[in-house]
């Protein structure tokens, strides 16, 4: 029944998107390699994880764009579960470091050893084990997505004031996460990370099979939010979006279905920061930066919203840019171009990337039909 | 000659409101509003602008608490108590002032979100309802005669179009009680007529309130009239006595 319902929900851009994904599953290993580092086709190392940043980032923008595209929740604190899954991948990793840390501590990381403490908190317990370090990843962004969706959209809260205490959220995690008796690194964070489920983190290999498995969740993570927006419970998505107290006439709680909506999408961007983690080998407070969260709306708002495929290209796009302008002398620049991008986007492009794509082509499709002999009038659908 | 206001036996009433009352800011939308519904039935419900015909529609589908009074609802269920989607479920349908139909959804797909069944989110992601719809879903939409449009995106509809695709939804509900507020503000002569029709069918089945301002629609309807005004009832009876009525007259003309 599943892979009925997945290859119903497919249609022909989504099998473009699982197409490319599948083929730089492949091929960047191989341009990686096995192509001679002399070569033009040569994918270097470091390029290998600042891709698999990026799609880390598209994933986050893929669970962004299913509450904001598709049910009209604002959420302007996203990044809260991205770093949150971060963090749980991050204290499994520091569990990993075992004796060979700076202080040869065997059973204390080494923030706790300089802090003179003297055994590890009880929240800790349980970190070195995987499967107890996967279940958080996904829990603990799920739950606090859960509690906080249940009390607000519960009070029917909606609009500018959501938006507005999603940012808080994130904000008072930051601050709580600066805090070195909070126990996770204060504001130096966790890092120097060894291994990875007995694999060196910094080994090329590694790094290429974490660029894969963030391209298969990519690829997952897809098809599960086309199975959903393409069923009724994603029709009822955008009639919340759209009308939502019409929505509730027709007899449907809303508060039900964007709790459940909104605690996948957090379990989601988790998934992301977990990958995110080993890949960039560092995790602290200021991945809870508002401004995190705010730079992964203006992705999807450039891919285009309510599209899926928009997000990630848009996640893309603007990381790419980041990427150019923030290295070397341009890098004074980033932000002006960061804000007009938004500007421009919004003005020239409300539809964002993939919306104004898509407009382009059906416009095409219908001058094609206009210039050839009209075709008998096929029935309504 | 006005009906005198009788209560029936409140569990023969499949709509009972007793003396409700509610207000805004010191506003008094309702007065002691006092109505009762038949099974089967169907009523007009006319009043100038202002005399609470909304709010009382806002009172029986759970959006206005009243301050006082009494709501039942199909023998002993206290709509009072409950909120709009327990009040959906109960089986009252509701059509809107201004048309709202999910404008961004096919014609098709805003009476497949209409129709009767589970509403929570994991029937609607696993339940069958995508399959057994098809055939209700062309049912309704030739009642409502939309069958050519079904693939159209709803936005596109002309007003006269929505305000039929909002019926259809409330038949795909399959109420006891539709509630149908202004059916034909804005609609030509020969689709208010069309409307008239629609309803008349539709009340063959179920119980209807319209409300609506326009007269000669009213009288087309041919049922049992209730004229509100400051948030009570003024008037009660057949459209030509109610239009006969004094009081009537001098609210309407504003003597």
């Amino acid at each position: 029944m599943i892979t009925k319902l997945l290859i119903e929900s497919l249609d022909r851009r989504s099998g473009w998107f699982l197409g490319i994904v599948a083929v730089a599953m492949v091929l960047i290993p191989i341009l990686n390699l096995a192509v001679p580092e002399g070569s033009f086709l040569h994918v270097p190392t470091y390029l290998v994880s600042l891709l698999g940043k990026y799609v880390c980032f598209a994933i986050l923008a893929l669970a962004l764009d299913l509450v904001w595209g598709y049910c009209g929740i604002l959420s302007l604190g996203h990044g809260a579960f991205f770093a949150l899954g971060g963090y749980a991948m991050g204290m499994y990793l520091m569990r990993q470091i075992g004796n060979r840390g700076v202080y040869a501590n065997p059973d204390l990381p080494d923030f706790m050893v300089f802090l003179n403490w003297k055994e590890l908190p009880i929240f800790w317990y349980g970190f070195g084990w995987f499967p107890y370090a996967f279940f958080m990843i996904l829990f603990v962004p799920g739950i606090l997505a859960f509690l906080f969706g249940w009390l607000a959209f519960r009070s029917r809260v909606t609009g500018v004031y959501l938006s507005i205490i999603t940012q808080a959220l994130t904000y008072a995690l930051m601050l709580a996460f600066f805090r070195n008796d909070m126990g996770i690194g204060g504001n130096n964070g966790l890092t120097d990370f060894k291994d990875i489920l007995g694999f060196p983190v910094q080994a090329q290999t590694t790094r290429i099979a974490l660029l894969v498995l963030s391209l298969a969740l990519l690829a997952l993570a897809f098809a599960l939010a086309r199975v959903l927006v393409t069923s009724t419970f994603g029709k009822v998505l955008v009639a919340i979006r759209d009308a939502e107290s019409r929505t509730r006439f027709l007899g449907y709680r809303v508060e039900h279905y964007k709790l459940v909506v909104f605690t996948l999408s957090a379990c989601i961007a988790g998934l992301a920061g977990a990958l995110y983690v080993p890949q960039v080998g560092i995790i602290n407070p200021s991945e809870f930066a508002p401004a995190n969260s705010i730079e992964a709306v203006i992705w999807v708002a450039v891919g285009g919203r309510g599209t899926l495929v928009g997000a990630v290209v848009g996640a893309f796009v603007v990381n790419f840019l980041k990427s150019f302008f923030t290295t070397g002398a341009l890098a004074a620049y980033w932000l002006f171009v960061l804000g007009g991008l938004f500007v421009f986007v919004t003005l020239v492009l409300p539809k964002g990337i993939v919306g104004a794509v898509e407009e382009f082509l059906a416009k095409r499709r219908e001058a094609r039909q206009a210039a050839a002999p009209a075709p008998k009038p096929e029935p309504a659908e | 000659m006005i009906e005198a206001l009788t209560p029936p036996n409140v569990t023969n009433a499949l709509l009972y409101l007793d003396a409700v009352s509610v207000s805004f800011d010191g506003f008094k939308a309702l007065r002691e509003l006092s109505l009762y519904l038949e099974h089967g039935e169907m009523r007009a419900i006319i009043g100038p602008n202002g005399a609470g015909k909304t709010t009382m529609m806002d009172v029986i589908t759970g959006k206005t608490r009243p301050d006082t009074g009494t709501v039942f609802f199909d023998g002993l269920v206290d709509l009072t108590k409950q909120d709009e989607a327990s009040i959906a479920e109960l089986g009252i349908g509701r059509k809107f002032q201004k048309p709202t139909v999910f404008e961004m959804h096919s014609v098709a797909d805003n009476i497949l979100l209409a129709l009767k069944a589970p509403r929570d989110p994991f029937s609607s992601l696993f339940g069958a309802r995508n399959r057994i719809a098809r055939e209700r879903i062309d049912a309704v939409l030739e009642t409502v005669r939309l069958q050519d449009l079904a693939g159209r995106q709803s936005g596109s509809l002309s007003h006269g179009q929505k305000q039929w695709l909002e019926i259809g939804m409330l038949l795909a509900q399959d109420p006891k009680l539709l509630l149908v507020d202004e059916p034909v503000a804005g609609m030509t002569d020969a689709e208010t007529e069309a409307t008239a029709d629609l309803l008349r069918d539709i009340s063959r089945s179920h119980s209807v309130i319209v409300v609506e301002h326009d007269m000669h629609f009213v009288r087309a309807l041919g049922v049992k009239v209730t004229c509100l005004h400051e948030g009570s009832v003024l008037a009660e009876g057949t459209i030509d006595e109610v239009s006969a009525n004094e009081r009537v007259v001098e609210v309407y003309l504003g003597r």
